[in-house]
């Protein structure tokens, strides 16, 4: 992951239990930031009143919480992640 | 009177608000949160006592040292245990479960041997002897659980036989709840000459445990989960067993004497009295020390109230999250038998989507595997989200807490 996408992202866990989802935590100072520019870059298909927006990105589904947080849905693997993140926080 | 209301005066970190909601705290089964009595005293032991213990002669030393052995004692007691040379202070469960693996059986267990544990335990009840096993090339059995989640006793009848040296098995589920009836399970090993050993970290901390009356031979619990700080568990051992055990960590602190023979070129070394033969180095004297005051709190509370506490609340959620159409709760239908833990799944959510929903409106619960993945393969459940209640916890959280399931209901 780059450095310019780290200084967005506090942790990244892989989901157990499910496939190959990836939950990732955006740095507390940083989480406005990013959500902005998620939402800008991927298609909003529902939100409930600003708590969680349901989104697509190239195929790939997301769930992005007002809190700061996000569930990157199966992703065949880490480096996907990371991929997605890239184009969408830079 | 048990009063949870006043309870919760004692928690500061209670009053936070996460997210600008209060916060309400149900994941208990992972962690506890701590009360003012137990970080004052903390604070006290730093402040007023700090100093290594025992073999100093200067008056710290020898304040901590009565602390840190009145700790061991009070500790003791909890549990029924004969006297303190049956309490050794771990790191917490995990580690007290590897203490017995690679102590007693890594000195005891052949090939021929049989090592019985349960597909409902956590995980560091299984891996050790899984891991072991490999080594000592026995074989660990697996008792199976009904569809509900409850122990299929007719499974562990028919697993017991002369070749089983141990009975591994949890006191109470970390997934469903389940209270295990360890009494009858120990009769059953004894009458095999097998041993019990007992995951109680989640039973010590919710409801009277004597170690006397369930005739445990090992009983691992963790204080984090029980008001205490972090990285302070206990291994209770029947005095008999742990004095023919060798130690299991080498250093300061756990021999009476090592002295060096000229002739053989050899340290000869002598074991320490128990329990410190099993505590090397220099152990965490602040984290005994803040188990004793969240013990001492307990104590106060009551064992039978805290008990009859969870109870209720997990009653009270069970029946109230039946209003929840999209929602199944995992395991036991009923409270007979169970303990404050509840399970659960939303239809079209994963248990990940549920917790951070959750965390939205300041709720803390937990999902996933919660460390057992072998259970969640035998209920067919990819993952669960799970709600745990403590002393602290309220009818009203329950009440909040159905508010926003529902609410997240909608957008499932």
């Amino acid at each position: 992951m780059s450095a310019q996408v780290q200084d967005y992202v506090a942790s990244i866990e892989e989901a157990c239990g499910e496939e190959k989802d990836f939950i990732v935590i955006f740095r507390h100072d940083k989480k406005d930031e990013a959500i902005s520019k998620i939402l800008k870059k991927a298609k909003t298909e529902k939100s409930t009143s600003r708590i969680a927006y349901e989104l697509t990105f190239k195929d790939t589904s997301i769930r992005l919480y007002g809190t700061g947080k996000a569930i990157f849905r199966q992703l065949k693997r880490k480096e996907k992640l990371n991929e997605l993140l890239t184009e969408l926080l830079l | 009177m048990f009063d949870p209301y006043k309870v919760r005066e004692d928690f500061p970190i209670l009053k936070r608000k996460i997210n600008d909601y209060p916060i309400i705290y149900f994941d208990n089964a992972a962690t506890s949160q701590k009360p003012k009595q137990v970080l004052d005293a903390l604070r006290e032991f730093y402040e007023q006592h700090n100093a290594n213990i025992h073999r100093a002669v200067h008056t710290l030393s020898q304040e901590a040292t009565e602390i840190y052995e009145e700790a061991h004692e009070e500790t003791a007691k909890f549990i029924n245990a004969q006297d303190m040379q049956e309490t050794i202070f771990v790191r917490g469960t995990t580690e007290a479960i590897n203490l017995i693996a690679y102590t007693w059986g890594l000195q005891n267990l052949t090939e021929q041997d049989e090592v019985l544990v349960t597909l409902m335990e956590h995980h560091s009840n299984l891996v050790p002897w899984e891991y072991l096993s490999k080594l000592k090339r026995f074989q660990v059995k697996y008792i199976d659980i009904n569809d509900d989640g409850t122990l299929n006793y007719e499974s562990f009848e028919n697993a017991m036989s002369r070749k089983v040296k141990i009975v591994c098995v949890t006191h109470v589920s970390n997934v469903t709840g389940v209270i295990n009836d360890i009494k009858k399970i120990a009769k059953t090993a004894h009458d095999y000459n097998a041993l019990v050993l007992v995951d109680g970290a989640q039973s010590v901390p919710h409801m009277p445990v004597d170690v006397k009356d369930l005739d445990l031979d090992f009983l691992a619990f963790s204080g984090h989960k029980m008001l205490a700080p972090t990285g302070i568990g206990v291994l209770y051992g029947k005095k008999d067993l742990l004095e023919k055990i060798e130690p299991f960590h080498g250093g300061g602190e756990m021999i009476k004497k090592v002295s060096f023979e000229t002739a053989t070129r050899r340290s000869l070394i002598t074991w320490n009295d128990l329990p410190w033969k099993f505590e090397a180095g220099t152990p965490n004297i602040s984290g005994g020390i803040g188990l004793m005051f969240a013990i001492r709190y307990l104590k106060q509370a009551g064992m039978e109230n805290v008990k009859d506490h969870e109870e209720r609340l997990t009653e009270y959620c069970m029946k109230r999250i039946k209003e929840c159409e999209k929602v199944k709760v995992y395991g036991p239908q009923t409270v007979a038998s169970k303990c404050g833990i509840v399970p659960f799944g939303m239809k079209g959510l994963s248990s990940h989507d549920i917790a951070l929903f959750c965390d939205s409106f300041g709720i803390m619960i937990r999902s996933g595997y919660h460390c057992a993945q072998p259970l969640h393969e035998k209920l067919n459940l990819s993952s669960s989200a799970r709600a745990s209640f403590y002393i602290y916890n309220t009818r009203e959280e329950i009440d909040r807490f159905i508010e926003v399931l529902k609410e997240i209901e909608q957008t499932a």
